[in-house]
């Protein structure tokens, strides 16, 4: 075995310390630390696993909530969807892997957060992606598409969980460092729900699935420090994902989780075996010692650093209660996994690493030499005594000169439409979800491109406990709007989303987040940092939707010839909706002729800043954006809501990219039905009132009998109905502004995304 | 009429074949372990599912045909039992020899899940009485291209074997002539077996058999399986 190299500062630098970190960790120990445990702090306290910037400002956000069973902290949030039955979802980012390989990069991110989730106790059931690429026309973006989509779908649909939905931005803000942000969704009993949790001192620590290789070593501190061109060179820190054998992992776990056996269970992600254990024991007070001669390898020679920090994928730390992991192990050789009891749960609140120097299990037994201490921190120092950060924030991140003369620009109601439908911000996305399997568990009842959110049956329980429960799902992110001001950009987001789940016939039960930003040491991407927290705590409270679950992912930006570049701040959030009954389900678009269209909400003040008609017009993101007033959005969602129930719409639309008009021709090209309608606010058309991508709107559909029940629900919630005119025909005629027909509407639409990847 | 739903390690759609037998047409139907030696008792049908039985790194199914089950398996159609498989499971049916041809990859090399339209072109368990109807199913796969030599594939039309054929009636594919996989003469299903006994198709029936997922055309299928099995 090689010679370990001598820690000091200029190693602990490498290591992505800084001298303070170093100072403190030689401190809290009264010594320097070993090679392997530099290699423990530094990514223990990384940002992706301490969240030491992030962390102050998270606690402003709402996470309490009548259904609440689990909030942020856990593996995944927890939600209570009624009869005893719960709803266990997360979101997280896996944008720097993506960059680097994007199909080992997204499929390794979807496989992350299905451990997250099944490790509660929950059966995968749902998957969304949310992911932003670079300009069309930047030679790496068809590339990284084609990857990433097909990474999404190599994992996603060989282990059986349905891709019901998600979105797709592209910006040249993401030219360097792509995001691809992968929710997952399970559903459990509400009482079975596990935890990662060291509990009961003595308890036998049992390492589950893939072999430990060197793939993926220092992945969370990668993710936690900006991009270059020679991080890029670093492919091998990149891990490689194997759905059949976490198919294996899961199927395994959840036999184990229908037995009495368990303690605590958590899946070894970023750091692997190391934060896993550690935050294991943190969670129970407890400490853990580790017997790193047992660790099950597929690469000879691995040292005990290279064993505690591989981030080899599809594996699993279960603790067993004492004297039950026979049946643990028998459970998992009946689907043909590795399973090894590797260490124990102690008292010390230490973590201890022991291996045999120079052991390396291919070569035969360990020598009669007894095994050392390689390892021994107090979990404290790793967990919550990690450094936090209040870091230096700008007083306000917004940028100084909003004003642009939208006078400017040329503007011509017919084209324009064309131009935006066949943009690759609002053009179809079929080229995407048609790769994934969205349909497998039978449990689909509005699939992709059928609604603003999926929705979908959850079969709960067995035998006789049997129940079918439907929920809707949504993933949004406007990072334009959030870079011209986070705090009304991420509240958006947050209404955005919950609207789409409003319109598909749910009530927004709960929210989890995954925020994507630049430098955390750059006083204004912390700024915007902190203010989109805020703007997310603003709209959950103003929703009453709670925060239960979320990810932080920093230094997303590029090290370029002319600078550095971030991304757009982009809070993604998704959100889960739940329907009272399999009825209120509804579609986005015209069902057939004879049907009334209106508008919920206002018609807007016409506010271009951040939206598609200007950025293509402007060439860069620009202009003051449209606000948000919360407390309409309330009542447009609580409408949507009761008119679901009572059945009153047949289609609700929400208008987002590319503004009233965009929706207007979606509303038609979805089913291949035409309108004919009036905007009686509009006396001159102008780019505003047509393209503007002003909130809190939503284009519906009802049979003219329900006039009047529409009518008296919407006076009674207090939200603005405008009577536009109805469907049928083969075209979109808006009075004065443009008659096409949806088949030519169709054909610019549905050719999008194609003539960007090459081909149908 | 009891049947079984065979689970690889990989299987994923094992639920929804269960699903639509058991909850939808009401079939007693129980989950069988690949690593079992034989059916349960007085079994009738024998459903492979879809899904990615050992993960299929290697040709789909490859792997599969040597679990102790299929054993089982072929023992039941040898002597006229009747085996359905769906997607993977037709796969594992041509790579364990028990239909004749093979499942390469989608002309376009992507997975692609959709709606096909197909039409009913041969009488058999799973078809009677529906010879000619056309289909709305789902497919959801990346190797569904059939394939078979010139012979075989006369062979399979002479005898009538050609369960379901792409048509082109949907307007998303009509480009392709809606075929949406390069299958050889647009074969999306094909029976097979000593008495006709074996059927292997690429469309997900059982994913379409409820209103409620906004299209139950498969329904017809399993409701012609419960009529031609039940004595």
């Amino acid at each position: 075995m090689r010679p370990e190299p001598a820690v000091d500062l200029a190693l602990a630098r490498e290591h992505g310390l800084s001298e303070e970190e170093y100072a403190r960790a030689c401190e809290a120990l009264g010594r320097t630390p070993t090679f392997t445990e530099l290699g423990v702090l530094s990514v223990m306290w990384s940002e992706h696993c301490s969240y030491k910037s992030s962390r102050v400002h998270l606690k402003r956000l709402p996470t309490e909530g009548p259904r609440v069973l689990q909030g942020p902290g856990e593996n995944a949030g927890v939600v209570d969807i009624g009869d005893g039955f719960a709803v266990v979802f997360k979101m997280e980012s896996h944008n720097h892997p993506s960059f680097i390989e994007p199909y080992q990069g997204a499929a390794t991110g979807v496989g992350g957060i299905l451990r997250d989730v099944f490790t509660m106790g929950a059966r995968p059931v749902a998957l969304l992606d949310s992911l932003r690429f670079g300009a069309p026309e930047h030679p790496k973006t068809a590339a990284l598409l084609r990857g990433v989509v097909a990474g999404i779908a190599g994992y996603g649909n060989s282990i059986g969980v349905p891709t019901v939905g998600g979105e797709v931005q592209f910006d040249p803000a993401y030219n360097g460092n792509i995001l691809v942000n992968v929710f997952a969704l399970g559903v459990c009993r509400a009482d079975r729900i596990f935890y990662g949790r060291a509990s009961g001192v003595g308890n036998p620590i049992i390492y589950v699935g893939a072999r430990t290789g060197r793939d993926g070593i220092h992945g969370a501190t990668m993710a936690s420090a900006e991009f270059s061109e020679e991080k890029e060179a670093r492919r091998p820190t990149v891990q490689v994902g194997d759905p059949f054998k976490e198919k294996l992992l899961l199927e395994a776990c959840l036999e184990i989780f229908a037995e009495d056996v368990l303690e605590g269970i958590q899946d070894m992600g970023a750091a692997g075996l190391t934060s896993s254990t550690v935050e294991m024991a943190g969670r129970a007070g407890n400490g853990v010692e580790l017997d790193l001669d047992k660790v099950p390898r597929r690469a000879r020679g691995l040292s005990p650093y290279e064993l505690l920090l591989s981030e080899s994928q599809e594996r699993m730390i279960l603790v067993a209660r004492a004297g039950m992991e026979h049946r643990v192990l028998e459970l998992c050789a009946k689907w043909d996994l590795d399973a090894v009891v590797v260490g124990r749960v102690t008292d010390t609140k230490r973590f201890v690493a022991r291996a045999t120097a120079g052991h390396d299990p291919f070569d035969g037994e360990p020598t009669a030499d007894p095994s050392t201490v390689v390892c021994d921190l107090p979990v404290a120092l790793l967990t919550d005594e990690a450094p936090k950060y209040t870091r230096p924030c700008l007083e306000d991140p917004r940028p100084d000169d909003r004003s642009v003369d939208t006078a400017r620009f040329h503007f011509d109601a017919h084209r324009d439409l064309l131009e935006l439908l066949g943009s690759v911000n609002v053009g179809s996305r079929a080229w995407v979800w048609r790769q994934y399997d969205h349909i497998v568990r039978d449990g689909t009842v509005l699939r992709p491109g059928d609604s603003d959110a999926a929705v979908v049956r959850l079969f709960c329980g067995d035998g006789d406990q049997r129940r079918e429960k439907f929920i809707a799902l949504s993933v949004d992110c406007n990072g334009r709007f959030c870079e011209l001001d986070p705090r009304e950009g991420a509240a958006m987001a947050v209404a955005e989303c919950c609207r789409n789940v409003a319109c598909a016939g749910a009530e927004p039960i709960g929210l989890t987040d995954c925020l994507n930003f630049g430098n955390p040491e750059r006083p204004e991407v912390m700024a915007q940092l902190r203010d989109a927290i805020d703007g997310i705590a603003d709209a959950c409270r103003a929703l009453k939707v709670p925060v239960v679950s979320g990810n932080v992912s920093l230094y997303n930006e590029t090290l370029e010839a002319g600078g550095v570049r971030s991304v757009l701040p982009t809070p993604t959030v998704g959100v889960v909706g739940l329907l009272s009954r399999p009825e209120d389900a509804r579609g986005s678009f015209f069902r057939g002729d004879g049907a009334r269209v209106a508008l919920l909400g206002m018609p807007g003040g016409g506010a271009l800043g951040g939206s598609e008609w200007l950025v293509r017009r402007a060439g860069k993101v620009c202009g003051a954006p449209p606000a948000i007033d919360l407390e309409v959005e309330a009542r447009l969602q609580s409408f949507l809501v009761a008119s679901a129930r009572l059945g009153l719409l047949l289609s609700a639309h929400d208008c987002s990219e590319g503004g009233l008009l965009v929706t207007l021709a979606e509303c038609c090209i979805g089913r291949g039905v035409g309108a004919r309608v009036a905007l009686p606010w509009v006396t001159t058309p102008t780019p505003g009132a047509l393209f503007g991508e002003d909130p809190s709107r939503v284009v519906v559909s009802m049979e003219p009998s329900r006039v009047d029940a529409v009518k008296a629900l919407a006076s009674e919630h207090r939200v603005p109905v405008l009577f536009l005119g109805e469907t049928g025909g083969t075209f979109l005629r808006v009075d004065g502004v443009v008659e096409l027909s949806v088949s030519e509407l169709r054909r610019r639409y549905t050719r999008a995304l194609a003539q960007l990847v090459g081909d149908g | 009429m009891k049947a079984v739903v065979v689970q690889f390690p990989g299987s994923n759609a094992d639920f929804d074949a269960w699903h639509a037998l058991s909850d939808v047409v009401g079939v007693p139907t129980t989950m069988v372990f690949h690593k079992e030696t034989a059916l349960p008792e007085g079994t009738d049908l024998v459903v492979l599912p879809g899904g990615f039985s050992f993960g299929d790194y290697l040709r789909c199914g490859a792997i599969a045909r040597f679990s102790p089950i299929v054993q089982a398996v072929r023992a039941h159609a040898d002597r006229g039992g009747y085996v359905l498989g769906i997607c993977n499971g037709f796969q594992i049916l041509t790579e364990a020899g028990m239909l004749p041809g093979a499942l390469t990859r989608n002309v376009h090399l992507r997975f692609e899940c959709r709606d096909a339209v197909v039409r009913v072109d041969a009488d058999g368990f799973f078809t009677r009485g529906l010879l000619g109807r056309v289909l709305r199913l789902p497919i959801a796969h990346a190797e569904g291209r059939y394939q078979a030599s010139e012979d075989i594939l006369r062979e399979l039309e002479d005898e009538d074997r050609v369960a379901f054929r792409y048509v082109p009636l949907d307007p998303l594919f009509a480009a392709r002539g809606g075929n949406p996989n390069g299958s050889l003469r647009d074969i999306a299903g094909i029976y097979g077996g000593p008495r006709r006994n074996v059927l292997g198709l690429m469309p997900h029936p059982e994913r379409a058999s409820e209103k409620l997922l906004g299209n139950d055309h498969g329904r017809l299928l399993f409701e012609c399986a419960v009529r031609s099995l039940t004595p």
